[in-house]
């Protein structure tokens, strides 16, 4: 009698171990299939590393005939460190889905894929560019909200009336990738050490050598480029490499387990993180990073 | 079984010279565990990896020769740093490998500080000393530091770094936010540098509380602030429906009468409907507080309280009362004292007293309170520390009401009381007690802040710069925070400076607000007629801006007063005001001045000369210089404004003497009153 009590409590003890629930989400159930992913809001916004962006991403799904579509599953991934809540939901009744959308630690673009299933079960996706800035492009950030967004700015509100109209010249807003990235990094730096006089444009550029430091110059051009649109490309400067896709997806046969190790191995350090996975990707990745190179 | 053990013994230690060998063999296996251990140690593999990454590239030769293998470490003693982390990291300062997607190998951001003279772990935290990356980088049993999360990594510069910086915006943020929540109110906030974080906001007296609003408001306003105003930055303390019953029937009780009392309005206002709006405006009342405007946006500044629902918080006599001399209800308000006609007050009042909330007391019905009631209430009131920010006649303010927190960036995680879903660090504690600090329990005492996650995030990262190293470290490490000096002017002037709060916006001497020019040296930038006139009516000196200078009212001899001791007192030591005499600004100059100021340095491009034909919208408008300025300023500010008032956004365009001279002959020949230009188009 007691031995079997003891066994009991034995093997009690040793499922308990067992009766964990895993994590994983549910899988959602979709009760419409949609023909088309369309952004609402929220692309193209400017954040910061490991911050929170200021405006949720919405997106809608519409059907065949372009209307919106209620009840369609749509799920977000983006490159590591990018935290989707929720990261999958299902369309409410206008046929959109909204998520907060936090980026990762390094700086750079960051490429959100927003998919969703059509009819046939083939996934149809929706890209959205969003931008992280480091140390340096923010120091920059601020000293573009103190000083160059009054003329280098189109908008215009109540609070911050734009000098853009007033000019003779109308300056660049810093966006304008078509024109600022074939400007060299020494001609940004010139440009603003020197007025526009620097480079045979107008006086109405003032110097601003005298005023700023260099280190804050070099913070202006790297802000400059990281909101650049299209992208600014070039070497020297801190981007990130998006990672869009896993380089082992589950489909050919990599755990979950796995794919925590890639993405721990590519954000450093995720909550989950596990070192034999960790391992594992690192095998795994040696020649895709050749591959890549 | 038995025979074969013995035959295995025998084989290995059967004579002597067996035993030796084998005993050899043993000894050999076990020296040779521990340099097997550091072969196949992690940060090996990592380094072997690097060196496969790096000879795939094309400057392989350069990269090659920066490497050195082993363990490598930047100790600072003096700093307590021993950081291993570049034996793995060991790209961090390879420009070419900035573009490396694995973080292991990636070059460092662009920050001001070298990584050798500062370390790793001085604000990423982690394990300096360790050589796995899970002893390095997570919260293990012996190290609770784990590394912190990109978001709060200003923490860092916060622990050397205590004045307002550029490039630290959200701890900024966070130590304002900590400022203008009044939390250290509760708790104290002792910096490095033996400065306290000071509150910002201004909790109103309750002593006269009866004589300004209904208990139905109070109680309205105790169960949800932020139902009566968007903006108001007072805690939510979740107190049940009795619970503020009870607390309003204790506070109306402690009121007393203000002293002389209140007096009914006898002045009729002015008929016209829309003179209340039009004073309002005229009075700059919204440079410092919020209205919801009729589209439903909230125009106007967050100095005062939002005044959306005004004539449901404030009963007409406390209105006129207040916004005839606010000093006789509140004498440290920041509210300037207008000097307002009676039918002025009596006009703004009415206008005020229309903007009503009347959804938000329509369902409170409160009966006379009992006295144990009362007496409950002040129970309440005691244990949440309401008089900690609130000066309540017959509580005492409660010192040190809540836990220190000058070191809490570096609390122990063990004397930490976590609950469910909060990581086990201490970041994710402060986040969420900061966050949402009734999950923790419903016995605590701290309230619910309107916080949004942004905020939230500031707050933890300026909390988290409060580490044991930015307290002890020596001095010179440290860049301290500024303070405001005790400055106040002396005598008469001295007094109608305060009656009027000109430190609410304007800074003199490091005293006072930053809404407003700094006026330390007006009395050498301005002419004397001007600055008179000037405080007669106030023109608007910049056409951009929303926030204004208020029109007072004054009489002669208060301007007179004012007008003499900012000319006199207000003098930079640096340079005569009256030592450029017009004598030497000569026609030709003017003529050479008119031409820098349109071709070479383009001022129009932001400050207006003409009305007819320069549009500039940043500066202020120069059409009326020759009559407001000294030539001896202009000289001096054009030659370096950030000399003259540092953090000036006008660029120093590094003019020679000639050229400052020009420019300054011809903008003292501008003499229109811009007004009337305006006026003419």
């Amino acid at each position: 009698m007691k031995r079997s009590l003891i066994v009991v409590c034995v093997i009690a003890q040793l499922t308990s171990g067992c009766s964990h629930k895993s994590k994983q989400p549910t899988p959602l159930k979709a009760t419409a299939t949609g023909a088309a992913i369309v952004e609402s809001s929220g692309g193209k916004q400017i954040g910061y590393v490991g911050m929170p962006l200021d405006q949720p991403v919405v997106v809608q799904v519409n059907d065949a005939s372009g209307s919106a579509l209620a009840g369609a599953a749509v799920y977000f991934r983006g490159p590591s460190g990018v935290i989707f809540t929720p990261a999958a939901a299902l369309t409410d009744s206008s046929g959109q889905v909204t998520t907060a959308v936090s980026l990762g630690q390094q700086a750079g673009r960051y490429k959100l894929v927003a998919s969703t299933r059509d009819a046939s079960g083939k996934n149809i996706e929706l890209t959205l560019d969003e931008i992280a800035l480091g140390y340096q492009q923010t120091v920059g950030a601020q000293l573009n909200a103190l000083y160059c967004i009054r003329c280098h700015d189109p908008e215009s509100t109540p609070q911050r009336v734009s000098n853009m109209d007033n000019l003779s010249v109308k300056p660049h807003a810093f966006t304008e990738g078509d024109t600022l990235n074939k400007m060299s990094d020494a001609d940004l730096v010139a440009i603003i050490s020197h007025g526009g006089p620097a480079l045979n444009k107008s006086a109405e550029m003032p110097p601003w050598g005298y005023t700023l430091s260099k280190s804050d110059i070099a913070a202006l051009v790297s802000y400059i480029r990281a909101v650049a649109d299209p992208p600014y490309e070039a070497g020297g400067l801190v981007y990130a490499r998006a990672v869009t896709e896993l380089p082992y997806p589950t489909s050919k046969g990599g755990s979950a387990a796995l794919q925590r190790g890639v993405i721990a191995l590519f954000s450093n350090i995720e909550p989950g993180f596990n070192p034999a996975a960790h391992r594992a990707a690192r095998r795994i990745l040696q020649p895709w990073n050749r591959s890549q190179k | 079984m038995a025979d074969r053990l013995k035959s295995l013994w025998h084989f290995f230690f059967g004579d002597s010279a067996r035993a030796f060998g084998s005993m050899s063999l043993i000894l050999l296996v076990l020296l040779a565990i521990s340099p097997a251990k550091d072969h196949f140690s992690q940060w090996r593999r990592y380094q072997k990896q690097y060196l496969h990454l790096i000879r795939g590239r094309a400057d392989a030769v350069t990269l090659e020769r920066h490497y050195q293998g082993g363990i490598q470490q930047i100790w600072i003693p003096e700093q307590q740093v021993t950081d291993r982390c570049t034996t793995c990291h060991l790209g961090l300062k390879e420009n070419s490998l900035s573009d490396v997607s694995a973080v292991a190998y990636r070059k460092h951001p662009v920050i001001p500080h070298s990584l050798t003279e500062f370390g790793c772990t001085t604000c990423h935290r982690g394990q300096g000393a360790a050589t796995t990356v899970q002893e390095a980088h997570n919260a293990t049993e012996q190290w609770e530091q784990p590394l912190l999360p990109a978001k709060y990594i200003e923490a860092g510069c916060g622990q050397c770094h205590l004045e307002k910086q550029t490039a630290t915006p959200f701890l900024n943020q966070g130590r304002q936010l900590i400022a203008s929540h009044g939390c250290t109110r509760c708790h104290t906030i002792k910096q490095g540098d033996a400065t306290y974080i000071l509150p910002e906001d201004d909790p109103p007296s309750l002593k006269h509380i009866a004589d300004k609003t209904t208990r139905e408001w109070v109680y309205a306003w105790i169960k949800d602030p932020q139902a009566y105003a968007s903006t108001a930055t007072m805690p939510n303390y979740h107190f049940s429906d009795d619970d503020a019953r009870d607390v309003s029937a204790f506070i109306m009780s402690q009121s007393t009468p203000l002293e002389p009392p209140l007096q009914p309005l006898t002045a009729k206002p002015n008929p016209d409907p829309a003179a209340g709006t039009s004073l309002y405006g005229q009075s700059f009342c919204a440079s410092c507080h919020a209205m919801q405007n009729a589209a439903g946006m909230m125009v106007g500044g967050n100095v005062g309280p939002e005044l959306t629902g005004i004539g449901t918080k404030a009963k007409p006599e406390w209105l006129a009362d207040w916004v005839a001399n606010p000093n006789h209800y509140d004498p440290p308000t920041m509210m300037p004292h207008y000097r307002f006609t009676d039918e002025q007050v009596a006009t703004l009042t009415s206008f005020l007293e229309s903007k009503t909330e009347p959804d938000f007391v329509a369902n409170v019905h409160l009966d006379a309170p009992t006295q144990q009631q009362i007496e409950h209430g002040k129970r309440l009131v005691l244990e949440n520390g309401c008089a900690s920010c609130h000066e309540i006649n017959g509580v005492k303010k409660p010192e040190n009401f809540a836990p220190e927190l000058s070191r809490i960036g570096s609390k122990p995680v063990s004397q930490l009381l976590f609950v469910e879903g909060v990581d086990h660090n201490l970041h994710s504690y402060i986040a969420a007690k900061v966050g949402n600090p009734r999950s923790f329990g419903p016995s605590l005492k701290m309230p619910q802040f309107k916080l949004t996650p942004q905020q939230v995030d500031a707050i933890t990262t300026a909390l988290l710069a409060l580490t044991d190293r930015a307290a002890t470290q020596p001095p010179a490490m440290r860049i301290p925070s500024v303070q405001q000096s005790k400055y106040e002017p002396a005598g008469h002037a001295g007094q109608l400076m305060h009656d009027l709060r000109c430190f609410s916006c304007h800074m003199i001497n490091g005293h006072g607000g930053d809404m407003a020019p700094d006026l330390t040296w007006e009395g050498t930038a301005v002419q004397r007629e001007w600055l008179a006139q000037f405080l007669k009516n106030p023109e608007t000196l910049r056409p951009a801006l929303i926030r204004r200078m208020p029109k007072f009212n004054l009489s002669d001899a208060d301007i007179n007063t004012l007008t003499d001791y900012i000319m006199t007192v207000y003098q930079t030591p640096e340079f005569d005001r009256d030592s450029l005499p017009a004598s030497e600004l000569t026609p030709a100059m003017v003529e050479q001045g008119r031409e820098l100021f349109y071709s070479k340095f383009a001022c129009q491009s932001c400050h207006i000369a003409d009305y007819a034909k320069d549009k500039g919208y940043i500066g202020p408008a120069l059409a009326g210089t020759g009559k407001r300025f000294n030539a001896a300023w202009l000289y001096h500010w054009l030659k370096d404004p950030q000399s003259l008032r540092p953090g000036t956004i006008e660029p120093n365009q590094h003019m020679t003497d000639d050229e400052a001279r020009a420019l300054t002959a011809f903008l003292m020949s501008l003499k229109s009153t811009g007004a009337k230009e305006v006026a003419k188009k």
